[in-house]
């Protein structure tokens, strides 16, 4: 493979990130599913790096997985993200930042719709003013949480506490970088390196030391797909598509698995759990599974933030292996402790799945 | 002769320019061809055999040679042009050098470049090691070498992908490029030949047998040669651990997707105008195709002259030709600008 090759395609797919003041939509999912991964974006942003980031609790979903479940119609959909570009205004932003890939792919789908029907725009804004009495201006820059932790990877190298690198033989982590669907592969050019060699991730990895896995199936979805996931019926093959994935990157042995999706960080950990259940293998040669990591995760760990502060109990995948090769102190005993001290319970302990 | 003292400037040197130079100046015309590379003979350098009969590509740069010889056209290497000033009674060329031509009639036979396939980003072209071009490819056989991977091994199983960067609205080129069908046929042909126990695959959307004995040679690729034609559109190409290739694609006469594993892609890259044409066309106010070719002033009774007086093409700057075609498109456009002079002449006198 040649890496050089790589590089050009990259050039072709830079965009414009902006450098401070943004207004920040989480993810309906995210907070569930990996607490604390928008938790330590702000606090890399705000603390760290000391940039102006804004919420307003009254933003709410953007529809998304009912969008693309075809549950709720294209109109609703703008008129809920235009709702979100009026928050964004009132508040007196111009950069909106979503930290779902889908919410990402929606509002560029949106904006890219009103571009070439402005018609749908002014219907949009009238619907919008009926309801609301709001109004707004389309944000100047949207882009990604996961292209600011990109744009500011240099910056995060310099305060890090910790390479990507095993400190016991010293070589660079191996790293699996997935890339949600909607991130690029709808607009190729709204995607850092774009939709089939995207660099987001892997100009993470390779920043703070570790080394990009590319193996065959890299671009497959992780099996979430939405229809596939949602309707109960489907989910058989949610799981196969995620093990096509697992099955393809086994002989690389990576050390990880980072995502900038909150339905891939969330499949492919907890369908590790049921492929290991279903059939008693795993993709390991512990049996312990391969860990998954967001990657606000990924830059926390990087920036010396304790595992447990950052939620990674709340992993299927035991991440003390990781923990181990990085050379990251931590107590068992504090696991489960919650955020005030208190035990939050440990799960019950799967058949097959080593934790 | 009157027309002895008329001045054609050929812009190319290859197949077409060539043909054309000789055919001008057999008919007693001074010629000047400006090639901007150091060497005439085009894109047929870079080929090994043609379709459909496997004729070595040198046998036609010796024809060419040959015409050269006999017609002694003023051949000049190294020139780029960079315009064309059409004057009310002559054409004025202008080079990157700042040198500065006249002549009463230009030939544009700029010809074609191959399609980047690094643009078709999903098959992976400078990226995967064994991931070629349809020209990597006649490079490798014009060696005389055994076909190999990157590692030096024999390939098992090779897949040729046509269309790529034709027809292909995504890249920005929605022609046909024409050749690549039977250029696909050929060359598995010749891999085949070399490499007799190799499993070979075509991925095709259309098969575009045009030209005489075209369909035959697809027809014996199959029967003699048992190449597989698949007819699918490949969707993406990945590197194994141990530097193959997964691909994947959908076999639309049976409906299904399918992943295979190959030791060796060849990407059959189309045609696209050669760098340098466009800015020449637009220097002399000529109209351009879809496919930013040339445009001629007639697709039926006159596709050599333009729009503009005093200026003609020929070859692929207009459209993807074979050379076959491109030759018998270049005699078109002497007799095309033989009386087109003479109607001058004519009308001067008058």
């Amino acid at each position: 493979m040649v890496s050089e090759g790589k590089k050009r395609v990259w050039e072709d797919y830079q965009k414009e990130i902006a450098d401070d003041h943004y207004f920040y939509v989480r993810s309906c999912i995210r907070q569930t599913f990996f607490p604390g991964s928008e938790t330590a974006f702000l606090r890399i942003m705000r603390n760290d790096l000391g940039k102006d980031v804004f919420e307003d609790a009254r933003h709410t979903t953007c529809t998304g997985i009912g969008y693309h479940t075809d549950i709720v119609p294209l109109e609703t959909t703008m008129t809920i993200i235009a709702r979100h570009f009026a928050l964004m205004t009132e508040a007196g932003y111009t950069n909106i930042i979503p930290s779902c890939v889908t919410s990402f792919g929606l509002y560029t789908e949106v904006l890219d719709t009103w571009k070439h029907f402005p018609e749908m725009e002014a219907k949009i804004r009238d619907y919008l003013w009926k309801a609301t009495k709001k109004e707004f201006k389309v944000p100047e820059n949207l882009v990604h949480t996961s292209d600011i932790i990109y744009k500011f990877r240099d910056q995060i190298k310099e305060k890090s506490k910790i390479s990507l690198v095993n400190k016991k033989t010293g070589l660079p982590l191996k790293v699996v970088e997935h890339i949600g669907c909607h991130y690029a592969k709808m607009f190729p050019a709204t995607g850092i390196g774009g939709a089939e060699f995207p660099s987001v991730l892997t100009g993470m990895i390779e920043s703070w030391g570790g080394s990009v896995i590319d193996y065959p199936e890299r671009r497959h979805c992780c099996g979430f797909g939405f229809r596939q996931y949602l309707v109960m019926a489907n989910r058989g093959y949610s799981v196969s598509n995620s093990k096509k994935k697992f099955e393809s990157m086994q002989p690389y042995q990576p050390d990880f698995i980072v995502a900038n999706c909150p339905g891939c960080s969330m499949f492919l950990d907890r369908w590790q759990y049921t492929i290991a259940e279903l059939e008693g293998i795993t993709f390991d040669d512990k049996g312990m599974g391969i860990p998954v990591l967001t990657y606000e995760e990924m830059a926390g760990l990087v920036m010396g933030y304790s595992p447990w502060e950052l939620g990674l109990q709340m992993h299927q995948v035991s991440v003390e292996p990781l923990l181990d090769k990085l050379g990251i102190a931590y107590k068992k005993e504090e696991k489960y402790l919650g955020a005030h001290g208190q035990n939050i319970g440990e799960p019950q302990k799967p058949q097959f799945l080593i934790v | 002769m009157n027309n002895i003292t008329q001045h054609i400037i050929i812009i190319g040197g290859g197949p077409a320019g060539l043909e054309a130079a000789s055919s001008l100046g057999a008919a007693g015309y001074k010629v000047t061809v400006l090639e901007k590379e150091e060497q005439t003979g085009g894109k047929l350098r870079l080929w090994y055999k043609l379709f459909p009969d496997f004729r070595p590509s040198a046998e036609v740069q010796e024809y060419l040679a040959n015409g050269q010889k006999m017609n002694s056209p003023e051949i000049i290497t190294k020139a780029e042009v960079i315009s064309i000033t059409p004057e009310i009674d002559y054409q004025k060329v202008i080079l990157a050098d700042g040198q500065i031509f006249t002549a009463d009639v230009v030939l544009i036979a700029t010809g074609f470049q191959v399609f980047n396939a690094e643009k078709k980003e999903e098959y992976g072209y400078k990226i995967y090691d064994n991931v070629i071009t349809s020209v990597d490819l006649e490079q490798q056989l014009k060696s005389g070498d055994a076909v190999k991977t990157v590692a030096g091994e024999i390939p098992q199983r090779i897949a040729f992908i046509h269309c790529v960067g034709s027809r292909d609205k995504k890249v920005g080129n929605i022609h046909c490029s024409r050749v690549c069908c039977i250029t696909g046929v050929k060359q598995a042909i010749e891999v085949k030949e070399h490499l007799p126990k190799a499993e070979i695959f075509n991925f095709y959307m259309d098969m575009r047998m045009f030209g005489q004995n075209f369909e035959e040679l697809y027809i014996e690729a199959q029967q003699k040669w048992g190449i597989t034609f698949i007819r699918g559109r490949v969707s993406e190409i990945a590197e194994n651990i141990d530097g193959t290739l997964q691909l994947k694609a959908e076999d639309t006469l049976s409906g299904r997707p399918m992943k295979m594993n190959f030791d060796l892609v060849v990407l059959l890259v189309g045609m696209v105008p050669a760098v340098g044409t466009d800015a020449i066309g637009k220097s002399a106010g000529l109209a351009f195709t879809a496919g930013n070719f040339l445009a001629s002033n007639d697709t039926h009774f006159n596709q050599n002259e333009t729009h503009t007086p005093g200026i003609f093409v020929t070859g692929t700057c207009r459209e993807p030709l074979s050379v076959a075609e491109t030759l018998t498109d270049a005699r078109a456009a002497t007799v095309r600008i033989i009386s087109w002079l003479r109607d001058k002449e004519l009308k001067s006198n008058n």
